[in-house]
């Protein structure tokens, strides 16, 4: 069982789950994710790391309220306790020389932040570029600002609420114009990413993205996961979950992502009329 | 009468008792175990069909070399507790081997009395004990030795040198990536040939015995063999990971949706229980067409699974013929009798994607049977021209595992080019004198009674290393 010593509640649908994993805490890396089953009955899902202490022993992970489990999982309080979670899983995120321009899209800021604050702790110059839809679902702000130069973050939001109006891409190409960066890392929804990398491309600039595929055990034992890099299949949670964006099959990613939406439905209506083994 | 003037004569003219089996049609649309096992009067009665042979073939055909004729002699005289105590000094496994092993190949396949008629039922027998665990003598256990072992992976040769090396002793922690124990046996082979209640069992077992599992723990991501071996204060490790990573077909549409990898399709209903799905929340694919390419075991707990989950066509697609078939001879009988449709010398070419966007169908190349291979099985070659498509809406692969990456990741020891560890196929010693391996990240995906070999054998050679015996 894994207690929860804290949580906190972002906007309507965010949520950040402080985990007690002292082992995992002592393992982890920027990039790498754990995998949740809340319950008996409950399905695994993976989660990117949003932070960790090895001194203190815990993980953190930030989940969007988007079907059954993160719903589900919203209505656990601190003091409850998961289950099984299981990390850390995949490669850690690799930090090669120069300036960075770190992209988060939504709760991909949660993925975001230990990247850029792992490359600042290295050394290295970084940019942020934050997107969100509207400014209510802007995460880590004050995170991210604390570890970089007020000029080097950058947000937009869709609706122009807050920010920049906007997506990621108006910056990222200003930054790329200006020759400031020398490397992007990426990670949100998928036509964020595709069009970072569009961008990116365009400058010849080298650019990683961190796929977020469904996953089942995470070992590298099912496939589940696997995704189409320069036409090799490759296993995101074994091989990955970074690749070299420019060789992703974007299209492939979202199909396979998609696979299960009529089920996913399904499982939330049950939730909702309590129709589920272990009801919470 | 088995006995004549105080001498054995096997009962010559009974027939092999027959399996006691759920019917087709019924067993067909659940997950309820397919086989009951022999009732006692049954295992009695086969009992009084073993020759007593002087020479025991079947006892070399035993991975383990199980005394079987002393077994069976126990099951005749309805002595069963002491029937069981003469499998566990070979197998602590009898209930899981004894229904998985494909005895035709192995003990059954040397039986003399297979020469004229029909074997001996070695499997169903050692089944018949092995459900009865109550009956067995405790393992005597030696007294504590101080030594502390690592047993990485809780499959069918990380569980037997877990409690091989506790009765010899050891302080023994046992590290499963996954939240249960049990490996194949709880993630790949369904319910239908193998209860989970029987794994539990087993597993359970070795908690009595003081064994410590700790579940959800992936080595080599967290500890790996320098830390095991280091602060965390263990004198040796067993790496018993095994071979789950798919093996792709390399064509293309493989990624589309709807098509698996039997280890998925599998995953996702024996041990997250998709088939009870919304009750429990992993999905799975309820395919009207399902079409399962491979010819082992693996495909055929997919075929019967889809078939399970509702499909009016499972076809089993295989690019030899049904003779070729690596499966069990039983599983195969039983497929059919379910109504799995083989398709034999076909190999897929490509997956079709239908309008929305999933897996529509398969073309599939027709094949013949040409000279035989290095192997000595005749070489499926393609018939030019020979293309057919066949429409499915799910299609799964199942044909083989390579090396899981984890064994590099734990590190400490030598691998060979396709990542399995080097290892003496006698001790398991690999080249790190700290470190045994064994079963299926040794030789490759093989079987579960020779996984359990090469962890009894760790364990026995450990134990001589280990307390200076050597």
């Amino acid at each position: 069982m894994y207690r929860i010593l804290e949580k906190t509640q972002f906007s309507e649908k965010v949520f950040k789950f402080r985990i007690e994993a002292p082992e995992m805490a002592k393992h982890a890396h920027a990039g790498q994710f754990l995998m949740v089953r809340p319950n008996e009955c409950g399905e695994r899902v993976p989660f990117t790391f949003a932070d960790w202490n090895a001194e203190e022993g815990w993980v953190e992970f930030i989940f969007m309220v988007v079907g059954k489990t993160t719903t589900m999982l919203s209505r656990y309080e601190e003091g409850d306790s998961l289950l099984d979670v299981t990390g850390p899983l995949g490669q850690p995120t690799e930090m090669g020389p120069g300036t960075w321009c770190v992209i988060g899209g939504g709760v991909g800021l949660a993925i975001a932040f230990p990247v850029a604050r792992q490359l600042v702790e290295t050394g290295h110059e970084v940019h942020a570029i934050m997107g969100a839809r509207t400014k209510d679902l802007l995460l880590l702000e004050d995170q991210f600002r604390s570890i970089l130069p007020e000029d080097h973050v950058h947000i937009t939001t869709d609706d122009g609420s807050y920010g920049e109006k906007g997506v990621v891409t108006a910056p990222l190409e200003r930054l790329l114009e200006a020759k400031a960066v020398d490397q992007v890392f990426c990670v949100g929804p998928v036509p964020m990413m595709k069009f970072s990398t569009l961008t990116a491309e365009k400058f010849d600039c080298p650019i990683t993205a961190s796929l977020n595929p469904i996953m089942v055990d995470g070992t590298g034992m099912c496939g589940c996961c696997r995704v189409e890099i320069a036409g090799e299949t490759k296993f995101a949670c074994v091989d990955g979950p970074d690749f070299d964006a420019t060789k992703v099959d974007w299209d492939d990613l979202r199909a396979r992502q998609a696979a299960y939406r009529t089920e996913e439905g399904q499982s939330l209506k049950a939730y909702e009329e309590a129709n589920c083994a272990c009801q919470r | 009468m088995p006995e004549v003037n105080g001498r054995w004569v096997a009962d010559m003219k009974a027939p092999r008792t027959a399996d006691n089996e759920e019917s087709a049609e019924e067993r067909a649309r659940d997950f309820r175990p397919v086989d009951r096992g022999f009732t006692e009067e049954m295992a009695v009665a086969e009992a009084a069909r073993c020759l007593r042979c002087k020479k025991p073939l079947c006892v070399e055909g035993c991975p383990v070399n199980i005394n079987i004729p002393a077994f069976i002699e126990k099951i005749y005289e309805k002595d069963f507790g002491a029937g069981l105590d003469i499998i566990r000094e070979s197998s602590m496994l009898p209930a899981i081997c004894g229904r998985v092993c494909p005895q035709e190949t192995q003990c059954e396949g040397k039986c003399i009395r297979g020469k004229k008629s029909e074997p001996v039922a070695i499997g169903q027998l050692e089944r018949f004990l092995g459900d009865q665990p109550e009956l067995a003598s405790k393992p005597e256990m030696k007294p504590a030795n101080g030594m502390k072992v690592a047993v990485i992976g809780s499959g069918p040769s990380g569980i037997t040198c877990a409690g091989e090396l506790a009765r010899n002793g050891f302080d023994v922690t046992v590290f499963e990536a996954f939240f249960t124990g049990g490996g194949v046996l709880v993630y790949g082979i369904p319910e239908f040939r193998l209860p989970k209640a029987v794994v539990k069992r087993e597993i359970d077992g070795l908690k009595e015995m003081g064994v410590k599992f700790e579940f959800n723990s992936v080595m080599g991501n967290l500890a790996d063999a320098e830390e095991l071996l280091g602060e965390k204060g263990f004198d040796a490790i067993y790496v018993a990971t095994g071979a789950g990573l798919p093996k792709f077909l390399n064509i293309p549409g493989e990624n589309l949706p709807n098509v698996f990898f039997a280890n998925e399709y599998l995953t996702r209903v024996n041990l997250m229980k998709a088939n009870q799905f919304p009750e429990f929340d992993t999905p799975t694919k309820h395919g009207k067409q399902v079409i399962v390419f491979g010819g082992g075991n693996v495909a055929m707990d997919a075929v019967r699974t889809a078939k399970r989950l509702g499909a009016e066509r499972a076809i089993i697609a295989y690019r030899r013929t049904e003779d070729e078939m690596p499966a069990r001879k039983a599983e195969l009988h039983h497929a059919k009798a379910e109504g799995v449709e083989v398709m034999p010398l076909v190999s897929p070419l490509e997956f079709l994607k239908g309008e929305d966007g999933n897996v529509c169908g398969v073309r599939v190349q027709k094949m013949e049977l040409g000279e035989p291979d290095e192997s000595g099985r005749r070489r499926p070659v393609p018939i030019e021209g020979a293309i057919e498509e066949i429409p499915c809406d799910v299609a799964i692969s199942a044909i083989g595992t390579n090396a899981n990456p984890f064994a590099k990741k734990i590190g400490g020891m030598e691998l060979n080019k396709w990542g399995y560890i080097v290892a003496d196929e006698k001790t398991g010693r690999t080249s790190n004198p700290k470190i045994w391996a064994g079963g299926d990240i040794v030789t490759g995906a093989a079987t579960v009674i020779l996984a359990m070999g090469a962890g009894k054998a760790a364990a026995a050679d450990m134990t001589t290393v280990l307390t200076g015996q050597e």
